[in-house]
């Protein structure tokens, strides 16, 4: 059977770093990049007799996570121990969440070519991150940093209800937009503190029983995600077809050789034996609580792109756009408020806001201006006070300096002439130097009308009102 | 109930202990007579009991999100049997 | 009489009268040490300096009229298994052979600012696991009462030093008796706080559902004295319990009269030694008379306490011995050239007998195909037996047993037969299964000389009615003031 003749089944696993100060269990900082076992202290270095008391911010960020998922809130959920051996893992287990984690039973809703899909999340819980073992290190050492061992993080597992790479790869986005809206993770793939993992099988089309899963690692961009998914499944497929079976195995996306390989050295007798943390007493979460987290949950990305289109009438490109970082999604209904030809306003974000943005670096929190200057500029351009081109012009330096629009109109003498005696006398000035011209124009050779346009703005320094400009020739012409 | 040899082995290996074979031939007759001991728990009908794994039932204390002072590197590492510079080393790990 | 025949209180009296000073006092408790610990070998390390450092402090806060608490400058004894900052803390482990923490438990703290000199760490089974102190990797302690014999565990050290008057008081643990049999083996009181009560912060973990720290002392107003220094909420113990911390020492002498006693049948069975029995019967007749009556009580889960308690223990002890893995702290095995053999050659060599005996029980109890069977089971029949307790205190204030079904027996005896060592805590492990106080009290000697002790055990946060109880019998039989034979 060719590949087309099988169904993919794929979940993802999610993990990301909660954006706390400290860690889930102890004060530490969570900031990275420092120095190897700079952020550490007895209680993440696994030392006799420490204790671990939960963050109460963690919790918060799950129920919060939990609610714009759509999952049911567990009322007590409670903390498991996770017991393996690894040098990055200093107490020897892992604290987790087992069988009755915070959060179960959501969903995410993504886009695919057949329209919206649902998405169920299995269940998110809360745990605690490993350190870092730096293999390659030389000497015949592996080095072992902790500062990285108990940063919160949530596992958020979804069902096996995605069947390709690219709805993978769209939920995965989905799920990220969600959480840096919530403000509970900063998305970077990258740096992995959003990471994800893929289950991935192949069945006959058709066939309502799942095949043997692998589990994908290593998957840190979703170009990634997209490639080892495709290339897993292909795997699996000649499997089957060369009358194997597919082994029930973690294997690693090997960025370099694009194809994902087994890990067999760490399957060697894992039974993770889960028991609950004697150590930390079930987590109550109130009704009143949840309901709270609930009255102050954000309007969620979906649902705000959907308002865009339809409240600003935007076309979806543009609210796609707008939408994808609270911030900027902030920021342009608060310009709306200031100015309603909101399709014009977006160009204006999407041309010349988002380029002096990107190219000066700036973070939107540390705009100079108001929602209210930029809505002024807007109305001056409309009303030819001055130009487009030299309202991008005053943008840029409102940019820099947060200088009131009218202002910089009038310091840089960037307004525009729209004085009709004052244009008349440049083009009439322009039209007796040019005689000739006006003999080819009159004989038919239209386009020595730009001509004189082009020689009366330049006489105006480009002040001149093009409007008024083209009026006023062609009256003086004789058309 | 009697465990086999194997399954000590086993058990050995997931709680890394490397165990002599006298170790092995030992802990197999007294876990085995421990086990037997315990076996009088399968007697009792706990169909409807909830486990205990808590004595108390206090509700958990959390903890504000603030940092405090980590350890100065000197400190953490200062019990470690090998390090270089401020990590711990271990010999090479094969993945 | 020496300093070192002085109680907790008596000493602080002085101290407070300026009748003596904490240097002399930590002095003469170093010189006893000096004297018979050679023989005893109750301690694992003194400190020596940072004793009578702390005594100088303290002497310079009662001359200025500012003592830090009511015990300033009495000297104390740890169990090893508090941390210690800056000072070895091993557990009677090899493992942790040379391990000096970077910081106190909360209880270290909570004594150090109350101003009490401490003097060195005592001696205990290896990582709490044992009945005799046998288990510990370095020596047994021996029972003042007779070198030969065993103090008791896993607290024996600490039983051994205060009962061999080498320092004033002490710190225990108990996970299944580890603070009442040997209190009780030795002639000594200890008790065993309501689980929470009492900070485990930086107290090195057996089983965590279980440990409990409290004070081990020569009479029963110490360990109140005692109690009341470390009873407290701990917000890095996420367990421990906000419920108010009384005045232990308020209704001390408040007698028996009107209480209501009950004497679990299952606590007096077969197999209790008959000396025990009749010293403990003559105990209970004993509150009869001081007008508490006595009610026959049922626990009936208790028979399946043992079974319980081996499999819970174990397997906790299992997953917090993970840590003890050679790379951060502690032994790593010399031989070691892959971390396989970090692993797996530094816990063979670092742990002792008994501690992989348990450590592979609780990993088979936790494991694939075992755990509903064995585990989850046993914390079901813990609630059971929790259920027990919770009926038995409807009807009574408190419950009165022998503490341990037999005296102190001979170091060497049991070594060989782990059964017969674990069937020594059957009366003190349903206790820490329910997470209730418990406490034992001298109730007199064999005819052999050998202590005997009486538990009594109470309702959660009713340490200060456990101690009015002990103290109304400790008023009437003042065995404290006999002093061992060494
Ligand atoms: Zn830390």
């Amino acid at each position: 059977m060719p590949v087309s003749d099988f169904q993919p089944v794929i979940g993802l696993e999610v993990h990301a770093q909660l954006l706390t100060q400290s860690k889930i269990f102890c004060g530490c900082s969570t900031a990275f990049g420092a120095e190897p076992n700079r952020n550490t202290c007895p209680v993440c270095l696994g030392m006799p007799g420490v204790l671990p008391v939960l963050n109460q911010r963690v919790a918060e960020f799950a129920v919060r996570t939990g609610l714009a998922l759509e999952c049911t809130i567990r009322p007590t959920s409670v903390w498991s121990r996770k017991n393996y051996f690894y040098p990055d893992l200093p107490k020897g287990y892992q604290i987790t969440q087992f069988d009755q984690p915070i959060c179960e039973h959501g969903r995410l809703v993504i886009d695919t070519p057949q329209g919206e899909k649902s998405i169920r999340i299995l269940r998110i819980h809360m745990e605690e991150d490993a350190g870092k073992s730096v293999h390659d290190a030389g000497g015949g050492q592996s080095l072992v940093d902790l500062n990285r061992a108990g940063v919160p993080l949530l596992e958020i597992v979804s069902q096996p209800d995605l069947r390709d790479a690219d709805e993978a790869v769209e939920y995965l986005k989905a799920m990220r937009d969600v959480l840096v809206y919530l403000g509970v993770n900063d998305g970077n793939l990258e740096e992995g503190s959003f990471r994800c993992d893929a289950n991935v099988s192949v069945m006959p089309k058709g066939s309502t029983t799942f095949g043997q899963r692998c589990e994908l690692k290593n998957l840190n961009s979703f170009r990634f995600l997209k490639q080892a998914i495709e290339y897993e499944i292909a795997r699996q497929v000649d499997v089957i077809e060369s009358g194997g079976k597919v082994v029930q195995e973690t294997r690693l996306w090997d960025v370099n050789k694009g194809v994902t390989r087994s890990m067999r050295s760490k399957e060697e007798a894992h039974d993770y034996r889960y028991f609950p943390e004697p150590d930390l007493p079930p987590l109550h979460v109130s009704a009143e609580a949840i309901d709270a987290a609930a009255k102050a949950l954000p309007e969620l990305p979906r649902a705000k792109l959907q308002r865009f289109t339809r409240q600003y009438g935007l076309p979806a490109y543009d609210a796609r756009i707008l939408t994808a970082e609270r911030p900027l999604a902030d920021y342009f209904e608060a310009c709306a408020g200031h100015y309603k030809d909101y399709k014009k306003l977006s160009n204006w974000f999407l041309g010349e806001l988002m380029r002096l943005l990107k190219e000066e670096g700036t973070p939107l929190s540390a705009l100079r201006f108001t929602p209210a200057q930029l809505g002024e500029l807007l109305g001056a351009v409309d009303q030819g006070m001055v130009s487009a081109n030299a309202g991008k012009d005053v943008l840029g330096e409102m940019f820099r300096t947060g200088k009131a629009p009218s202002d910089i109109i009038a310091e840089k003498g960037l307004a525009q002439v729209s004085d009709t005696g004052a244009i008349e006398a440049v083009v009439d000035d322009i039209l007796a130097k040019n005689a000739g011209e006006i003999e080819k124009y009159r004989a038919g050779k239209k386009q020595v009308f730009g001509f004189f346009v082009g020689q009366v703005m330049r006489a105006m320094k480009g002040k001149g009102n093009p409007a008024l400009v083209n009026e006023l020739l062609k009256k003086k012409l004789g058309d | 109930m009697a465990l086999t040899l194997e399954q000590v082995r086993h058990v050995a290996t997931l709680a890394r202990l490397s165990l002599t074979p006298e170790e092995e031939q030992r802990f197999t007759t007294q876990l085995s007579a421990v086990l037997d001991a315990v076996e009088q728990l399968q007697s009792l009908d706990v169909e409807a009991v909830e486990p205990t794994s808590h004595a108390t039932l206090t509700s958990s204390r959390l903890r504000e999100d603030v940092t405090r002072p980590s350890l100065p590197p000197e400190k953490s590492l200062a019990n470690a049997p090998a390090k270089s510079d401020t990590s711990f080393a271990v010999p090479k790990i094969i993945e | 009489m020496q300093l070192t025949d002085l109680t907790m209180l008596e000493l602080a009296a002085k101290l407070a009268a300026g009748e003596a000073s904490s240097e002399e006092a930590t002095r003469a408790s170093l010189a006893r040490i000096q004297q018979v610990d050679p023989k005893v070998r109750a301690f694992l390390r003194v400190d020596e300096a940072g004793a009578l450092a702390a005594a100088r402090a303290s002497d310079a806060r009662r001359k200025s009229g500012s003592p830090a608490s009511a015990l300033d400058g009495v000297p104390l004894g740890l169990k090893d298994i508090f941390l210690t900052e800056g000072v070895e803390t091993t557990a009677g482990s090899r493992i942790l052979e040379g391990f000096v923490p970077p910081y106190d438990a909360t209880v270290v703290r909570l004594l150090k600012e109350a101003g009490l000199p401490l003097v060195g760490k005592l001696n205990m089974d290896e990582f709490a696991m044992g009945s005799s102190n046998e288990s510990s990797a370095f020596f047994p302690s021996h029972n003042p009462w007779d070198v030969a014999r065993t103090p008791g565990g896993s607290s024996g050290g600490s039983a051994a030093a205060v009962a061999a008057r080498e320092v004033f008081g002490a710190l225990g643990t108990d996970t299944g008796g580890s603070i009442r049999q040997p209190a009780a083996l030795t002639n000594t009181v200890g008790l065993k706080p309501t689980y929470g009560r009492v900070s485990r912060f930086g107290v090195i973990a057996f089983a965590s559902s279980l440990d409990q720290p409290g004070p081990m002392t020569r009479t029963v107003a110490d360990a109140a004295a005692l109690l009341q220094v470390i009873a407290r909420p701990d917000a890095q113990d996420a367990t421990s319990a906000d419920a108010p911390v009384p005045d232990y020492s308020a209704d001390l002498e408040a007698g028996v009269r009107g209480l209501k006693l009950g004497v679990p049948r299952e606590y007096f069975t077969e197999g209790m030694d008959p000396e025990v029995e009749a010293a403990v019967r003559e105990a209970l007749r004993e509150y009869e008379r001081l007008g508490a009556t006595l009610v026959d009580v049922s626990l009936p889960h208790t028979k399946y306490a043992l079974a319980t308690y081996y499999l819970i223990a174990p397997a906790e002890a299992s997953s917090n011995l993970a840590r003890y893995d050679g790379v951060r702290f502690g032994l790593r095995a010399k031989d070691a050239r892959s971390l396989r053999d970090v692993y797996a050659l530094t816990r063979e060599q670092g742990f002792g007998a008994e501690v992989k005996r348990r450590i592979m029980l609780g990993t088979f109890a936790l494991s694939s195909g075992y755990y509903d069977a064995h585990y989850l089971r046993a914390q079901k029949v813990r609630t059971l037996i929790r259920e027990d307790f919770t009926r038995a205190f409807q009807q009574v204030d408190a419950l009165l047993s022998p503490t341990s079904p037999v005296p102190a027996f001979k170091l060497g005896e049991k070594v060989e037969d782990p059964l017969s060592m674990y069937l020594m805590d059957i009366y003190t492990l349903p206790c820490n299964l329910a997470g209730l106080p418990g406490l034992s009290v001298p109730c007199g000697f064999t005819k052999a000389g050998l202590p005997v002790g009486l538990q009594i055990l109470g309702r959660p946060f009713d340490e200060a009615g456990l101690l009015r109880i002990a103290r109304a019998y400790e008023r009437e039989h003042d065995f404290f003031h006999r002093s061992a034979p060494l």
